[in-house]
């Protein structure tokens, strides 16, 4: 009788029941990417369903993984989005996110059973965020004002980042290369001048910073192929025969010697657009689409290189980094400022021809090539370095840096546990429970690298205690340790962002007590 | 029966199809409609007041929403029940009218068809019902009026007006930055407001959603925001002292409706067609350059080479902008919208202090930002927050709380909240009831009682035991004779709402017993349902 009123179909869950399918929803997807936590955390390999394409993909980011699984539980939907949000504000730390919104969500069920009200949880994690916060930021070490310090910063927290990759062998390599490539942007932060360039073959360590832009196409056929200060013209407009644009017109002759003359007039005016373009003074032309044969023999003629079918972002990268604008019209060659490098040249990588511009104006722009065994190999190794160059970027901007290695967590509870005795009612209770979940974390990175978690998470703690707040778990050789010493920073910000947003999350999904799914719609054709 | 049989014994039909058509009738279709108003109403219960739940509502497409607005909740549930249709647009017409208090007015209405379906067992003929509702709900409003308290505010003193928004607020998630949330929002209303006319306009209040930071990040930005980049990735990105264009004209040759071809038969006419296509791009430009204008905003795309030919010609454009986004733009720039390139003139160009882009985390998320407009009331509130789920609620707390301070401004009398205001109603309804003649007397007491069902759910969703918090509540405000004592939802130790700072408007509450009223008369009324078949 309940559903008499609702459209077919719909589901209806309440009370007791929408939360345990909140609970066993968010705690599952939590579980599935648990293992990929923390240094020796495993990878998960991803296939795709479809008929026509059953690609795999290797990963150990949080983000890929979780954008990859279909998904129908909306408390689960609910730990994606935030995993997604994470990546795009943060870009590391996604696997955290999730991680600890299951595990508080896991502490809640417990409570739930000892009959707390949801709302009382709430605001016992409110106080318990609010002091773990103040402990993080009380411990939050800032060096931008020395330099020295704050490259060994950064160098420590691509460390860290990378340690859980696949890159975790390479590290020290791959980290150096990544603060480079961020030192060069200086405090501009934009990634867009970073490239990464993947051609299998060779080994992770032949990767290599490269000063300059470079472009995986190829340069037309007779034309040179290096040129010294370059002038060089960047456009976007189709070099076939130009589209006539005005709307319905169209060619109609009445004789075999008039479509000859409207094809020799169509060549008159590529032959035009073509010498308006040299005219520019310039002797490389790139363009975002195709070139054809005939304005290709042209610019051969004419000396110049011309680079087709750069496609989007390669035109815009170039364009940023050479100082030139990307153009369409050529009517007024004193207007359009042309990008300009010192040298471009075709190089090898591997087996592949690549042109690299070198000496370009903008000196913040550079290439980091990646060499690999397999393609997945590479895809996994971009992602990796991805998160590290993003993570750096944003600790440019916000320069305050924390102790990994589970030390701020335990910190945190730490400050937590100190605050709740202090609290009446059952508030406290859920404060103690979140302190556990972020204890929780530690453990299931212990978990991983296969160490007695209860052991070591207690000697954390005890460590803390006694006052050495910044020991955290040494997962090389399997016991605590001072985190300043081996080097484990993160990125303040980061941190603060999985505290916060998975505390929301959760809060937002305990806060439920119904569910409405709605019949899911018809779909034509399936 | 709709079958009714002729002198001779043969069948007559009245109604068509008997098979395909349902039909209910009498006190069975009073009934069944009531049952499915009161399951409605109770799936909002459990949302009501400062420590309600929340719904996670699934869409046919599987996306997740999770609010705490009745309103949103009944619009997005599918609701198939012809009366409990009644029921989504009852709260529906309360947000458009008062924006708030929309979960309040469906479980009222869900109470006070509890109580009739009472009655009706009785033997209660439901006019009857009605008419005594009618005649209750009468001195409900008188009550309401009289204890009604007006609060003085101006522009400098709003500490009135955040602290109705911060109750409003209660009851949602963001409530964590309840204070903040609720300064946004009387910023936002009060910037935009007419205080001698008592007006706002809405319109001049714009919300953007952006997942990612955290919620404390939410800002009121004074200016207009737009979900937009420049079209082309080179073109300046912060203007200072702009003059806009606002078209609503493509960069593109134009294409008249009238159906046309043009036959291209010889060469010449090739190249003339060429010239007079290149011709139309450089006019174009050459019209806004002239008016002055040095950002062009348009509703539509760009073509290429007008796209190159504005960064040539240093002037900024957004493409691609919404028609309301647009409007919104012109009022606040004080600028014409163009719908053709020959009307391009200098006066009818917007002017704002500045104009600039931003850039938001590690993705290449952004914004523009149009500030210190002529016309500077116009404002938009930039909603960050962890997920999606939270940025949408987020945005319907805003605007449920933009919603009250406009009614404050328009009205600025309050009732106090946690259920005071009900239960000052619901005894002077009873005190009344005594003195009416008749059946009708039982009416009026039963919509007491049904006033008594909103403290009563207040207590319940807070974890309290509600009858005993109610009796409390009743007998204080007798003893005391103080109509501002309600269900201490927070715990903080008072009953008296007014020291509490729990405020709701007059307005709100006197629409939401007079709407709830309106539409239980109507479900009461109803005989006869009577519903088609499906079409085969």
């Amino acid at each position: 009788m309940e559903q008499a009123y609702m459209e077919q179909g719909t589901q209806m869950d309440k009370g007791d029941n929408a939360r345990m399918s909140s609970f066993v929803g968010a705690i599952a997807i939590a579980d599935l990417v648990k293992t990929t936590l923390g240094p020796k955390g495993m990878d998960k390999i991803l296939q795709r369903v479809s008929q026509q394409d059953q690609s795999i993909s290797v990963t150990n980011d949080g983000a890929t993984i979780l954008k990859a699984v279909n998904i129908d539980n909306p408390a689960a939907k609910v730990l994606v989005d935030i995993a997604k949000v994470q990546d795009d504000e943060v870009g590391d730390g996604t696997t955290s996110v999730a991680v600890f919104c299951g595990e508080l969500l896991r502490e809640a069920e417990k409570l739930i059973a000892q009959r707390i009200h949801p709302q009382t949880i709430c605001k016992g994690w409110r106080l318990a965020r609010d002091a773990a916060r103040k402990a993080l930021e009380e411990h939050a070490r800032d060096n931008a004002a020395n330099e020295e310090k704050f490259r060994d910063d950064l160098f420590n927290i691509a460390r860290t980042t990378l340690s859980s990759k696949l890159l975790t062998h390479d590290k020290d390599y791959f980290s150096n290369l990544a603060v480079d490539a961020v030192m060069r942007l200086k405090k501009s932060g934009n990634l867009d001048y970073i490239q990464i360039i993947k051609k299998a073959g060779g080994q992770l360590r032949d990767s290599y910073l490269e000063s300059g832009f470079i472009m995986d196409k190829k340069i037309g056929i007779g034309q040179p192929k290096r040129i010294e200060n370059a002038r060089i013209l960047i456009a976007n407009t189709s070099m076939d025969t130009d589209k006539i644009k005005i709307y319905g017109s169209r060619v109609r002759v009445d004789a075999m010697s008039k479509v000859a003359e409207i094809e020799e007039a169509e060549k008159d005016k590529m032959r035009g657009k073509c010498k308006k373009i040299i005219d520019h003074g310039i002797n490389v032309f790139v363009n975002r689409q195709l070139i054809y044969n005939f304005p290709e023999q042209i610019f051969a003629e004419a000396g110049i290189m011309s680079i087709e079918h750069a496609d989007f972002d390669g035109v815009e990268h170039l364009a940023a980094v050479t100082g030139g604008e990307v153009a369409s019209t050529f009517d007024h060659p004193e207007l359009v400022d042309l990008g300009k490098c010192d040298l471009i040249e075709e190089v090898m990588i591997g087996e592949d021809k690549v042109i690299r511009f070198s000496g370009c104006a903008s000196g913040e722009a550079c290439t980091i090539v990646l060499r690999g065994a397999s393609n997945h190999l590479l895809d996994e190794a971009e992602r990796s370095l991805h998160d590290a160059l993003c993570v750096l970027t944003q600790t440019v901007k916000e320069t305050r840096t924390i102790c990994g290695g589970g030390c701020t967590e335990v910190l945190m509870a730490q400050a937590v546990d100190n605050e709740a005795p202090s609290i009446p009612g059952k508030k406290a209770l859920a404060m103690e429970a979140f302190a556990r979940a972020l204890r929780q974390m530690p453990t299931i990175v212990a978990d991983n690298g296969g160490y007695d978690s209860a052991e070591l998470v207690t000697q954390l703690r005890a460590a803390h205690a006694a006052g050495n707040d910044s020991y955290g778990l040494d997962m090389y050789n399997g016991k605590i340790g001072c985190m300043d010493e081996l080097g484990v920073r993160e990125s303040f910000k980061s941190k603060l962002q999985v505290l916060l947003s998975a505390s929301e999350a959760a809060e937002m999904i305990l806060r439920v007590d119904d569910i409405i799914k709605c019949a899911p719609r018809q779909r034509e054709g399936h | 029966m709709s079958m009714v049989y002729d002198e001779y014994g043969r069948p007559f039909i009245i109604l068509k199809e008997q098979q395909a058509k349902n039909r209910v009738k009498g006190l069975e279709a009073q009934k069944s409609n009531i049952l499915a108003a009161k399951s409605v109403s109770s799936v909002l219960r459990t949302s009501l007041g400062p420590k309600g739940m929340d719904k996670m509502l699934v869409d046919p497409d599987g996306d997740v929403t999770i609010t705490n607005d009745g309103a949103t909740i009944l619009e997005r549930m599918e609701v198939q029940h012809q009366v409990a249709k009644l029921l989504v647009e009852l709260s529906q017409s309360q947000d458009n009218e008062i924006g708030d208090g929309t979960t309040g007015v469906v479980v009222l209405a869900g109470a006070l068809l509890a109580q009739a379906e009472k009655l009706l067992d009785r033997g209660i003929h439901p006019v009857r019902v009605a008419e005594g509702y009618e005649a209750a709900c009468k001195v409900a409003l008188d009550t309401l009026g009289k204890i009604g308290d007006t609060v003085e505010f101006t522009k400098d003193n709003t500490e009135p007006l955040v602290t109705t928004a911060e109750t409003t607020l209660n009851s949602k998630i963001i409530n964590v930055n309840r204070r903040k949330m609720a300064e946004i929002a009387v910023n936002a209303v009060l910037s935009v407001a007419d205080l001698d006319r008592k007006d706002v306009n809405f319109d001049m209040i714009k919300m953007e959603g952006k997942p990612g930071g955290r919620l404390e990040d939410t800002e009121l930005v004074q200016g207009i925001v737009l979900d937009k980049e420049m079209s082309h990735p080179q073109m300046s990105k912060t203007i200072k002292d702009v003059k806009c264009a606002l078209l609503t004209c493509p960069f593109e040759p134009p294409k008249p409706k009238t159906k046309h071809k043009l036959d291209i038969t010889s060469k010449e006419a090739y190249d003339k067609l060429y010239e007079h296509e290149q011709a139309y791009f450089t006019k174009m430009i050459q019209q806004v350059k002239d008016s002055g204008a040095n950002l062009v905003i348009c509703q539509w795309g760009f073509d290429d080479e007008a796209n190159h030919l504005l960064l040539q010609n240093k002037l900024p454009a957004i493409r691609w902008v919404g028609g309301v986004e647009l409007e919104l733009i012109a009022i606040a720039t004080g600028a014409r919208i163009i719908p053709r390139f020959s009307e391009l003139s200098a006066d009818k160009l917007g002017s704002c202090g500045q104009v600039r882009e931003i850039a938001f985390g590690t993705t290449k998320e952004k914004m523009v930002v149009i500030e210190d407009c002529k016309n500077s009331s116009a404002v938009t509130c930039v909603v960050r927050g962890g997920n999606k789920m939270i940025v949408d609620e987020a945005k319907r707390s805003l605007h449920d709380a933009m919603c009250v301070v406009r009614n404050l401004v328009k009205d600025n009398r309050v009732v106090y909240g946690g259920g005071s205001a009900e239960i000052a109603c619901s005894m002077a309804v009873s005190k009344h009831a005594d003195s009416v003649m008749g059946t009708d007397q039982y009416a009026i007491r039963a919509f007491a009682d049904a006033l008594d069902d909103i403290p009563l759910a207040l207590a319940e969703n807070c974890g309290l035991s509600p009858i005993e918090e109610l009796a409390n509540v009743k007998s204080k405000q007798l003893a005391e004779n103080n109509p501002f004592l309600g269900v201490d939802c927070n715990q903080s130790g008072t009953n008296n709402m007014k020291e509490q700072g729990v405020f709701e408007t007059l307005i709100g509450k006197q629409q939401q017993l007079l709407l709830a009223t309106q539409v239980v008369k109507m479900v009461l009324k109803i005989d006869d349902v009577i519903s088609m078949g499906q079409y085969q």
